[in-house]
């Protein structure tokens, strides 16, 4: 079934009994080439490029409740590349243009919206570090400008410049930058990949890998054992929880991020903003809230919910920049699971099991590398290779010291 | 979330900054032959289970204590909370 | 029996229209009472909306209060207490909200089904930001935000207590009563403003007379006891860990009043009783969101706590007998197989169709579809409410509920008066508060019969205010969104500003009849904080603007600022950054002069801010060499040394000097930015991996006052204020020595003989409350030298001539070798971070070099990266990059240090530095870091 403006209005005509399931809900077989275990945002993309880019038969995604339910499913929808480090840039440049073409590619909306993204800066260091880093964008074919305070304020007038404790001093500007309809990503991946054939199996609770002689070949789920030639492993927060199941201890840690929206408003903000002098990034869903988010709490945490300090330390920080907000009222909350690495840069390699794959530490930036996770882990699926752009995330850089420290701050996760 | 400093008694959990893991204050013998694989694990890998965790605060706002808090993660609970120097003065002691 | 007091009037307008209302009254029954119908639209289909419920669950009536920049969106009409001069708007409308343009989407609704934007707008690809989503956005949204700075004032607040009651109805003021009779620290918070819950809204009897007598007594008690704090219009919005609680009180919806608005509380409380009482339910009918057609229990509201009859002629659907309250003209139960089957009225109903085909004229309906606990404080800790058959409700879990938290009354899912006492009662008991005996009451079964929604070709909506309908649901289950989750994200389904508090559970309800599962099996629903939504202001509190985070300022701000500083954010601190003189042109001017006059005679800069920490006792040396690579052990008494931290992962952390003033007591300086991190990973080496040491930390940053006293005359200048017993001629107090002095004839102070600056210089002491009398003192002694303050520009410009790594090196990837320090790591012990510090990837040749313009005009920039001449610009030629850049007034050109590959080996070659964000593309040539004085002769004279 093709989704168009079309049928659409054949539906409506029709009372809406066209309408197919947006994916099949499809029973586990006894065994696959290839399992995702994970339907979140990155094994939902993994399975479509599989099957649409790699030539990738008799797939299967795992998923233990239902899918998009992770942190694709409760984000700050943000996408951008605007990275410094080279491990890290072309990969987000790749997963940008990925994004560009999402739509066509998935037959699904997603809304992608690129109306910009703007990192400010309010000290000369600050100012020193976004040229870096802009021109290492420039260098990987990414779009940065360099504004000063007079561009930041043309382009975003009822931001703080008269009363603020940090000045902002201008800011470093994507305009391919912006946001994306999450839950679309999901429905979107699940979409395109049911129609390869893929099966996604909600519902389906991975307990155990089956390993022997050093080899994975299959796993144990709550809906019975499934064999496979080989397992990819996608599940973010519960990598650590998951992994130990094969044995494995990872570099990572398990935190909690807190995200907020506020009622709805008529289109106050252009794009996305991120605060220089403060925990606060915002921008404005389609709908008329205010999608924003900061800092992680600092603590591990599985539960899924945070404390009041974090919220306040945001709030805090959203009315610093923009005092303009203090009367829109914030309307939920909630807490996502991070897998935060230890330097802030994530992980997508083979393990030391045979048929073991991995692909997590995405810390809170998961979402705008979905397409490109998806990609790279398909790429290594596929061809036991990894993709030129993913070449950096190998597992093993902590013990040979090449991390791809962003923020520079070392083996301490709930710094990143 | 509130600790209850084993000197000071029940403090905002605000007034810490937060560390990690314990594991971290068995730092391996640099003399080792395998101090290099063991300061990688020791620096590096987690076991980040669910449920409970011995992890290290630091009393940044009060009295600079490090102290070890028994905190299960999945539900926030703390059931003890140390200081970290008797902790490491006698690792194999159990206290409440 | 009502609660509106008519003897005092209160003017207000709507839409620019003049009403009046009575004290007592919210915004919607002032509304009601002058007839208002039409309050509102519907945020897709821009349906025409009156107002539905009577308090937080309202869906439909949200409005605009206050003009300019103190305009408010989206406030409920029901909770808003009227006042005098109340200026309220309907809102989201194009038009008016009577004659509202972009009611034509409901004539489209066929086409603007659930979902129905996922499947389109993807053609051409380009459209999407330019046509389709700002036609989307300028539709979606509800009030506006005036856009300018919020005027208003907020504050925090803590508070701690015994007991927290939430919900101030009969089974939360029993509660209270019990508790604060036996003594208990009590606060009883309650989001109206009124307390009583809905014995202001019913026409109870407690204890043989009006119920309003009993509360009106009650309250009484309670305001007398002094330990009971009574909190109304207090909205206990969140659950957080370990008995915290977050409150928001609001204390005025008045503008132009003079301080706190609303107040964000913070409760620590042992115990919790939530007693939040139910929410009642809609039906889903055909067209059952017509003005006019409310909840039964807001009808019973309207006409008993505010005496305005809702209508003259109304009709009753009901499934129980809570709804037969209702004073109606015409009762449809369904207990009875009769309902509604659509309702007619686009601006306020005027007839029903029942099943029997009987049409029926009316002019409002109320509704009862049974009553849903509010168990939302319940879930805040990811508890789970479970579903009780009998009541066909939620039901807070006790196995799953918060440990500190007891629920009682409706919101346990108990809806009889005489239950809800002794369940107040009951739960008091468990508390440990002795109870008299259950006041009487009536016990009054709900009788529910469950009728969630009738089956129609026409939409029936369930979330009012979101615009979904039953149609939708099945439409999302139809198209696999089977999972509760997945329905409200795809129809959007509890989504809107009232959580789902009136919808939730009739989607569920929909859900479970189209996947032909129960409820229970079809899924829960769970709450999120906030219970209502919070004012992102009252969160920020007055950490907002130039409060936003402290200052912190130096012993000379005062002088600095009488003398001309330019500051300069610095963390918390404010630094003085240049010191402006009547006739230079810009900062450059300023800095140059600094520089040169420092470099010619002598400049004096606060670095207070540096982090200084006391070391001390009897392993204290043995404890620097742990943590810095270099050894400090041997050093010698009255010497001072430079030392490199390295992070355990082997990157450098810090650098900084250490000063032994005796065998057991070391100073240490840490850079400005790491002052904070320093110490706190110095405390972790002494007490959890080196417990055993004798040593003892003790910042001191705050406690000393500290300049920089720099250039050929810093001597002479010293001299004519260090006391005369003290010898600090080069012999006796050489290059890196340190020792305890006095000054000023006998003033406490510290003598470090360093330079950061490539001079002659020296960092003097003392206890920070003589640093003003200090900076003064040697300002006035240094007029002979023309002595000057310098800023912390031309601290850096004199640091870069020297090729002192900085914050822009330190960059937390850096090791001691890329820093060109690798020569300081001692061999001979282990540090923190050493072994980590020799992995292979850290190895590379990359160093820190200096880099001047090929061309003396060309200017260098900052975050400019090196290409190899010839080079195509590209990611994998990139070379390194520019960390620093100064004008060198010595050199009389740019100066840059910065990371190259094999940089030990490549000085002279000259290398493309590309800037594209400034568009500066200069030829520079690698040169030693060290531009001025490399042998450092200057600073030993």
């Amino acid at each position: 079934m093709r989704y168009s403006a079309l049928k659409i209005f054949k539906e409506a005509l029709t009372g809406h009994k066209g309408w197919k399931p947006v994916w099949r809900k499809a029973e586990p077989k006894p065994s696959y080439d290839i399992i995702i275990i994970g339907g979140g945002g990155h094994g939902l993309a993994t399975a479509h490029y599989l099957a649409s880019k790699f030539e990738g038969k008799n797939i299967a995604v795992l998923e233990k409740s239902w899918i998009g339910g992770g942190n694709v499913g409760r984000n700050t929808t943000i996408i951008r590349s605007n990275y410094m480090l080279n491990g890290n840039e072309a990969f987000y440049e790749f997963s940008l243009k990925l994004w560009e073409g999402l739509e066509q590619d998935v037959n699904y909306n997603a809304m992608v919206s690129q109306r910009g993204i703007i990192n400010l800066y309010h000290s000369d260091p600050q100012r020193d570090a976004y040229v870096r880093r802009g021109n290492a964008m420039h260098l990987h074919g990414a779009d940065a400008v360099l504004l000063d305070q007079a561009g930041v304020r043309k382009r975003y007038p009822f931001l703080n410049f008269d009363d603020a404790r940090f000045p902002i001093q201008g800011g470093l500007w994507q305009p391919r930058g912006g946001t994306v309809r999450h839950d679309a990503v999901a429905w979107g991946y699940a979409h395109a990949a049911d129609k390869c054939g893929v099966d996604i199996i909600e519902n389906c609770e991975v307990t155990g890998f089956d390993i022997q002689n050093g080899k994975c070949t299959g796993v144990q789920t709550t809906r019975g054992k499934i064999g496979a030639k080989k397992v990819g492993v996608a599940v973010a927060g519960n990598s650590s929880r998951v992994m130990s199941m094969a044995g494995m201890r990872l570099p990572l840690e398990s935190h909690v991020l807190q995200a907020f929206v506020s009622e709805g408003l008529k289109p106050v903000l252009p794009g996305v903003i991120t605060y220089g002098a403060g925990h606060f990034y915002v921008s404005q869903s389609d709908k008329g809230g205010l999608v924003f988010g900061g800092d992680l709490d600092g603590y591990n945490s599985y539960a899924q919910r945070g404390n009041l300090p974090a919220v306040e330390d945001v709030c805090e920080g959203g009315m610093s920049l923009m005092p303009m907000i203090g009367k829109a009222r914030l309307l939920r909350m909630w807490g996502g699971i991070m897998d935060m690495s230890m330097d802030g840069s994530p992980i997508i390699d083979k393990t030391h099991i045979d048929g073991l794959y991995f692909n997590g530490g995405w810390c809170y930036g998961g979402f705008k590398a979905t397409p490109a996770s998806g990609y790279s882990f398909a790429h290594l699926l596929a061809t036991d290779t990894p993709h030129d752009t993913a070449k950096a995330y190998r597992i093993d850089r902590f013990s040979q010291g090449l991390m791809i420290d962003e923020k520079g701050q070392g083996a301490q996760p709930n710094l990143h | 979330m509130i600790i209850n400093h084993p000197l000071l008694g029940p403090r905002d959990a605000s007034e810490f900054s937060y560390l990690g893991d314990a594991a971290v204050m068995q730092r391996p013998n640099p003399k080792s032959e395998t101090a290099a694989q063991e300061f990688y694990e020791y620096q590096y890998l987690r076991e980040n289970s669910p449920g409970e965790l011995r992890e290290l605060w630091f009393h940044e706002q009060g009295d600079r204590s490090w102290l070890v808090v028994t905190r299960n993660i999945s539900t926030h609970e703390i059931t003890n909370v140390e200081l970290a120097r008797d902790v490491a003065l006698n690792p194999g002691e159990v206290r409440s | 029996m009502s609660f509106i007091d008519k003897t005092k009037p209160l003017s207000f307008t709507f839409d620019g229209k003049a009403y009046q209302g009575f004290e007592g009254d919210t915004l919607a029954s002032a509304l009601l009472r002058a007839g208002v119908k039409v309050v509102a639209r519907s945020f897709k289909y821009h349906r025409p909306r009156g107002i539905m419920g009577a308090g937080s669950e309202e869906p439909n009536a949200l409005v605009e209060i206050h003009g300019g920049a103190s305009c408010e969106p989206n406030r409920r009409a029901t909770t808003i207490k009227l006042f005098e001069g109340l200026d309220a708007r309907s809102q989201n409308y194009k038009g008016s909200v009577n004659f509202d343009l972009l009611a034509v989407n409901d004539f489209l609704h066929p086409f603007l089904a659930a979902g129905f934007y996922y499947k389109t707008f993807m053609w051409p690809k380009a459209f999407w930001e330019k046509l389709y989503e700002p036609i989307i956005r300028r539709a979606a949204g509800l009030g506006t935000l005036s856009m300018a700075p919020d005027p208003d004032s907020y504050d925090k607040g803590f508070l701690h207590c015994d007991l927290l009651i939430i919900g101030a109805g009969p089974a939360g003021l029993l509660t209270a009563l019990n508790a604060g009779r036996a003594g208990a620290d009590v606060i009883l918070a309650d989001e109206d403003f009124r307390m009583g819950g809905r014995l202001l809204s019913e026409s109870f009897q407690i204890n043989d007379s009006d119920g309003t007598a009993w509360l009106a007594q009650t309250l009484t008690e309670l305001y007398a006891l002094p330990n009971v704090r009574l909190m109304p219009r207090t909205s206990i919005y969140g659950v957080y860990d370990h008995g915290i609680y977050g409150g928001l009180e609001t204390l005025t919806d008045r503008i132009g009043v003079k301080g706190v608005r609303q107040i964000l509380w913070r409760i620590y409380a042992a115990q919790s009783v939530l007693a939040a009482g139910a929410t009642e339910r809609p039906i889903a009918f055909a067209n059952n969101d017509r003005p006019g057609i409310m909840l039964a229990g807001a009808v019973r509201s309207y006409a008993n706590r505010f005496d305005v009859k809702t209508g003259e002629n109304i009709a009753l659907l009901t499934n129980n007998d809570d709804g037969l309250r209702t004073g109606a003209a015409h009762i449809i139960d369904t207990r009875k197989g009769q309902h509604i089957v659509d309702a007619a009225g686009r601006k306020g109903v005027t007839s029903i169709t029942l099943n029997t085909g009987e049409k029926i004229k009316v002019d409002g309906v109320a509704m009862s579809g049974g009553w849903n606990p509010n168990v939302h404080l319940t879930c805040h800790k990811r508890g789970r409410p479970k579903w009780n058959e009998a009541l066909s409700c939620f039901v807070p879990d006790a196995n799953t509920l918060p440990s500190d938290m007891r629920v009682i009354g409706s919101a346990n899912g108990s809806f009889s008066l005489q239950a809800v006492f002794d369940e107040a009662n009951k739960a008091s008991q468990d508390l440990g508060y002795k109870t008299e005996a259950s006041p009487q009451s009536e016990d009054a079964p709900l009788n529910l019969t469950p009728f969630w929604f009738v089956k129609s070709k026409t939409r029936g909506w369930v979330d009012f205010q979101n615009d979904v309908t039953v149609k939708d649901i099945t439409l999302a289950h139809q198209e696999g969104f089977s999972s509760v989750e997945h329905v409200k994200r795809y129809t959007t389904l509890g989504m809107a500003t009232d959580q789902g508090k009136t919808s939730n559970v009739t989607g569920l309800a929909v859900l479970a009849d189209a996947t032909g599962r129960t409820i229970p099996e079809t899924g829960t629903t769970i709450f999120r904080p906030p219970y209502t939504p919070i004012p992102i202001g009252a969160f920020a509190g007055a950490h907002k603007g130039q409060h936003f985070k402290p200052s912190r300022l130096t012993p000379s701000h005062k002088y600095a600022a009488e003398t001309g500083a330019v500051f300069v954010e610095t963390g918390y601190w404010k630094r003085a950054q240049w010191f402006a003189r009547e006739g230079e042109q810009g900062w450059r001017d300023s800095v140059d002069r600094e520089v040169t006059m420092t470099r010619n005679s002598v400049g004096i800069c606060d670095v207070s801010t540096l982090g200084k920490i006391d070391i001390q006792g009897a392993d204290a040396g043995k404890f620097l060499n742990k943590v810095y690579v270099n050894s400090f052990s041997l050093l010698k008494p009255g010497k001072c040394r430079y030392g490199l931290m390295l992070r355990e992962d082997g990157i450098a952390m810090d650098d900084g000097t250490s000063a032994r003033f005796s065998d057991t007591h070391y100073v240490m300086t840490t850079t400005t930015a790491k002052a904070g991190p320093v110490f706190q990973h110095l405390e972790f080496c002494r007490q959890v991996l080196f417990p055993k040491m004798d040593v003892h930390l003790i910042s001191t940053t705050d406690q000393w006052a500290q300049y920089s006293v720099a250039g050929p005359n810093a001597r002479k200048l010293l001299q004519k204020i260090v006391d005369a017993e003290f010898d600090i001629s080069n012999e006796a107090f050489p290059y890196m020595a340190c020792g305890d002095i006095t000054v000023c004839d006998g003033l406490r102070a510290r003598l470090f003989r360093l330079s950061f600056s490539g001079e002659l210089a020296y960092e003097i002491s003392v206890p920070a409350r003589y640093g003003d009398a200090l900076i003064r003192e040697l300002l006035q002694q240094g007029q002979e030298f023309d002595a000057i303050m310098y800023g912390t520009e031309a601290l850096g410009v004199m640091r870069i001539e020297k090729g002192h790594a900085a914050g822009n090196e330190l960059d937390g990837r850096s090791t001691a070798a890329h820093l060109g320090l690798g020569g300081f790591v001692s061999k001979k012990k282990d540090c923190i971070g050493k072994v980590l510090s020799q992995r292979e990837g850290l190895s590379n040749d990359v160093r820190m070099v200096g880099f001047m313009p090929v061309n003396p005009k060309d200017k260098l920039t900052n975050g400019a990266h090196f290409m190899t001449l010839g080079d195509q610009e590209s990611p994998e030629n990139d070379q390194g990059h520019m960390s620093s850049v100064a004008w060198s007034p010595s050199l009389q050109s740019y100066v840059g240090l910065g990371f190259l590959k094999n940089g030990a080996n490549r000085k002279g070659e000259v290398l493309k530095a590309v800037d594209f964000m400034r568009d500066n593309h200069v030829e520079v040539k690698v040169v030693s870091a060290h531009f001025v004085d490399p042998d450092g002769e200057r600073l030993r004279v």
